[in-house]
């Protein structure tokens, strides 16, 4: 089974969420990528040393900048013919490319897929997480998103996969971008980091969350994330929410504090590794899916913890 | 297993279904909309999620009836076909449904129409034969124009949905609702994917608490994360 499977990049550099997805891309055949942006031959180049990879075609036009589905997908779909499968990493631009791809080839798309049972089966997980489906496809060609956490990082050398420029110019017209806020990151990225400190709605305030949360983040290295309840109120940007809803992640240790534990949140997170909560409440759900628990306030148990670390 | 027990369950609308109709209804007031119809696919009782949207202010609604299951590119194309009777400048639907977590049926709707998307929406504002959704993406926030007419999803964080009033339930019991089929439609919706089995992910083994802030430290030292 022919593959093509498409590079999350931001104009200069390929994203992690593109390694794990080239793991499972590889499960079914040989893998050739896809770069779709604009200036971004770098991203092409760094694309073809990834491990493993076949070939990378590179559509590189002001039309492709900021990924916009209208132009992404009859892209693909037209590169379709000669693939029997189409990838893309679960983040919100593949997210929003491939089931627009699926629907012009004409096939179901398969979200999120947790594994690779065969040529045509997936498992993937349904209400919040609570389920493991394993589907299989009846349609001709397949349409599927990887959810990163599920499956480890291809080596992003050891490549040398040739780069073929492709000469297309898909813009439908239908949209334009007017501009983003990107929060600026000091930290390891959310899904892709091996320990996650994450805060709820304990923390009472942003300023708070700023002050507990932080040091011990810096302490371990880690990213830092939040349930949906402490985005909502304000205490950290959107894109830290990890959940059913939000980001899923499965680090090496994810530390959660004055979180509770309501199922969308277990959905984003429960496949860490390790998983230590902090929770003055013993009734939290949180300590049900905790490999180590500590029931104390966390206003001087994290500081505390920071200092001795 | 075969699927999930759902026999006894209590059913409600998808969140991310009443934030839409909600945007809706707020677009209605402020006298962007003319008019706001509500669409259910699914079993007869899905009437009672239409009669909810229009407690909410939806004027009519429209279920297409059927007790087979729709995956989302069954449910886009008989959207597809309604908005071919209806020419809606603006269709709202959930980002995902929180069963079968797809998230797929608004991009397909967009596909099959050839119409633009704002998928994962924060802000949305019709501005004359545009409208400018503001998504949240990974990262942050991105803001796009769209040619009218146009495919939103929605966010958690669109809108607060308010509650349907005692009067307005009354009053919904009487708003037109049609009910069709998808034969009506001439849309085939076998589905594509066959589930072969479903099961209940690997339980955590049970884990230990600590007494104090210095056993915690030792744990963490024991796993390796702290020197």
């Amino acid at each position: 089974m022919r593959t093509l499977l498409l590079v999350e990049h931001d104009n200069s550099a390929v994203k992690d969420a593109t390694l794990s997805a080239v793991t499972a891309a590889a499960k079914l055949g040989p893998v050739d990528l896809l770069v779709a942006g604009f200036a971004c031959r770098a991203v092409a180049v760094a694309a073809a040393g990834i491990a493993g990879v076949d070939k990378v075609l590179l559509a590189d036009h002001a039309c492709y900048e900021h990924a916009l589905p209208e132009n992404v997908a009859p892209l693909v779909a037209n590169l379709m013919v000669s693939y029997d499968a189409f990838l893309a990493p679960a983040t919100s631009k593949g997210k929003s490319v491939a089931p627009r791809v699926a629907a012009l080839l004409d096939v179901m798309q398969i979200s999120e897929i947790l594994s690779v049972e065969g040529e045509r089966s997936f498992t993937r997980a349904i209400y919040a997480g609570n389920v493991i489906a394993t589907v299989e496809s009846t349609d001709l060609k397949l349409v599927i998103t990887v959810r990163g956490s599920a499956f480890p990082m291809t080596s992003a050398t050891g490549g040398s996969a040739a780069v073929e420029p492709l000469s297309v110019v898909a813009d439908a017209n239908l949209s334009t971008f007017v501009g983003a806020e990107i929060a600026e990151l000091e930290r390891p990225e959310l899904t892709s980091a091996k320990t996650v400190v994450a805060g709820g709605r304990a923390l009472k305030d942003a300023q708070t969350f700023a002050q507990i949360i932080m040091p011990l983040a810096d302490k371990l290295g880690a990213s830092v994330g939040a349930s949906r309840a402490a985005v909502d109120a304000g205490y950290a940007p959107n894109d830290y929410q990890v959940g059913q809803t939000g980001k899923v992640v499965a680090p090496e240790l994810y530390v959660a504090v004055g979180i509770s534990g309501a199922i969308q949140h277990l959905a984003g997170m429960k496949d860490s590794k390790t998983i230590i909560a902090i929770n003055q409440d013993v009734d939290a759900p949180i300590f049900q899916v905790a490999d180590i628990g500590l029931v104390a306030d966390l206003f001087t148990a994290v500081p505390d913890l920071t200092a001795k670390l | 297993g075969t699927g999930v027990d759902l026999a006894n369950v209590k059913m409600s609308m998808n969140p991310f279904d009443e934030i839409a109709v909600e945007e809706a209804i707020r677009l209605k007031e402020k006298g962007v909309a003319t008019e706001v119809v509500a669409v259910s696919i699914g079993v007869a009782k899905a009437q009672e999620t239409l009669r909810t949207a229009l407690a909410m202010g939806a004027d009519r609604a429209i279920l297409i009836q059927t007790d087979d299951e729709v995956e989302p590119l069954g449910v886009a194309k008989l959207l597809a076909k309604v908005q071919e009777e209806e020419g809606a400048g603006l269709i709202i639907l959930g980002k995902q449904a929180i069963d079968d977590d797809s998230n797929q049926t608004g991009q397909m709707l967009a596909a099959l129409l050839n119409l633009p998307q704002g998928t994962f929406a924060s802000k949305v504002e019709v501005e004359g034969d545009k409208v400018s959704v503001t998504r949240e993406v990974d990262g942050g926030l991105e803001t796009v124009k769209l040619n009218v007419p146009a495919i939103v999803t929605t966010d958690l964080r669109l809108n607060e949905p308010r509650y349907a009033s005692l009067p307005n339930i009354m009053k919904a019991k009487s708003k037109p609702l049609s009910t069709k089929t998808p034969a009506d439609y001439g849309v085939d919706i076998a589905p594509r994917l066959e589930t072969l089995k479903v099961t209940e992910p690997a339980k955590r083994s049970a884990g230990v608490k600590v007494a104090d802030v210095d056993e915690l430290v030792a744990k963490l030292k024991a796993l390796g994360v702290a020197a």
